[in-house]
């Protein structure tokens, strides 16, 4: 008798546990945001570059003169309509001084990019045309503006996917580049 | 009749000629045959990250645009499929694949299907089982068989069955 009640609840409750798992599924699906798929390129070496600067095609940065220092870099563009949103928190962020923050302007004309920076702010230390995308490429990049947190070895530590809103810049940025910074000076305390 | 006939085909003509000049207008440098032709099927197999329910071969997008020229680029340098998918893997991540690799991460996508399979026909045999075990339980014993006979013959008797 036992047995045919236990068989009676387990009617119920297995519908129910399948219907559970399923609802967990789909509604773990609902939150997550399919344009965010993980880059796999964190935690691994930046990928090298040599570019010239957007202001001045005589000048080349390559990825060995950013080396030694924690750094953002910013993927934009001039034709990017969610930059603009993302622009005025980078300029506000530059003025605190805590990391530099390099730009890369992607598939982007020399011209358009110095009136855009022009009218909005220039928050970088120094942009870099890419004018082809071919470093974007290499960088995995597929919808601006996308940033990357880049430690002082030159590995790549956090990718932001879109807009950099104050929220993500405080919760997220700010605080690892602090940690960063800190294991920097850290190890450079010990070789001293 | 034939008249109309003959609009109709001008105006199919008309439209196959633009279509094929809007597809001239977007089309990229195409030289190599071979190599357009590994690029085409490689293509299939690859996902725009930009458009991500298309493929690379599909998308109208930009990026798609780059990519397959970058493809190209690498099918020329004599690269094999399996060394230019590590290529876009490296960069974009297994999400560019539409063949997902075999990964701890992905087991479940590989045999959770099978598995809710198996599930299915376990939970099916054992229902079947179980209503036969039910059937044969309501088997009636002589007695009642002979009683059933019994009464039913009294209605046949009675004209019951009208």
């Amino acid at each position: 008798m036992k047995m045919s009640r236990l068989l009676s609840i387990g009617r119920f409750l297995v519908p129910l546990l399948v219907f559970a798992v399923m609802v967990a599924f789909l509604a773990r699906g609902l939150w997550l945001d399919p344009k965010e798929v993980p880059s796999p390129l964190i935690g691994k070496p930046a990928p090298a570059f040599r570019l010239t600067e957007v202001a001045a095609p005589e000048r080349t940065v390559s990825k060995q003169d950013l080396l030694g220092k924690v750094y953002l870099l910013n993927v934009f563009a001039s034709w990017c309509e969610s930059c603009r949103y993302e622009h005025p928190v980078l300029v506000e962020f530059a003025k605190t001084g805590l990391v530099p923050i390099y730009g890369l302007d992607y598939k982007d004309t020399r011209a358009e990019a110095l009136k855009w920076l022009g009218q909005f702010g220039n928050p970088y230390q120094a942009s870099l045309f890419d004018g082809d995308g071919r470093v974007g490429i290499d960088y995995g990049v597929y919808g601006v503006p996308e940033t990357y947190v880049i430690d002082k070895s030159g590995t790549i530590r956090y990718k932001q996917i879109g807009v950099i809103t104050p929220e993500i810049l405080h919760n997220t940025i700010i605080p690892l580049c602090e940690k960063l910074n800190a294991a920097a000076a850290v190890e450079a305390n010990k070789s001293s | 009749m034939n008249k109309v006939l003959s609009i109709f085909l001008a105006c199919l003509l008309g439209a196959l000629l633009l279509q094929a000049h809007v597809t001239a207008k977007e089309a990229e440098p195409i030289g190599d045959p071979a190599v357009e032709k590994r690029l085409s099927v490689l293509a299939e197999e690859l996902r725009c990250l930009v458009c991500q329910n298309q493929t690379l071969a599909d998308s109208q997008a930009e990026l798609a645009a780059d990519l397959r020229n970058e493809i190209r680029e690498l099918i020329r340098q004599g690269q094999t499929d399996e060394q230019i998918k590590q290529y876009l893997v490296a960069r974009y991540g297994d999400f560019v694949l539409y063949r997902p690799p075999l990964k701890t991460s992905t087991a479940l996508l590989w045999f959770g299907p099978g598995l809710l399979m198996v599930a299915g026909l376990v939970a099916l045999f054992v229902t079947l089982k179980r209503r036969r075990a039910r059937i044969a339980e309501a088997q009636l014993s002589a007695s009642d068989e002979q009683r059933a006979q019994q009464l039913l013959n009294e209605e046949v008797e009675q004209g019951g069955l009208s």
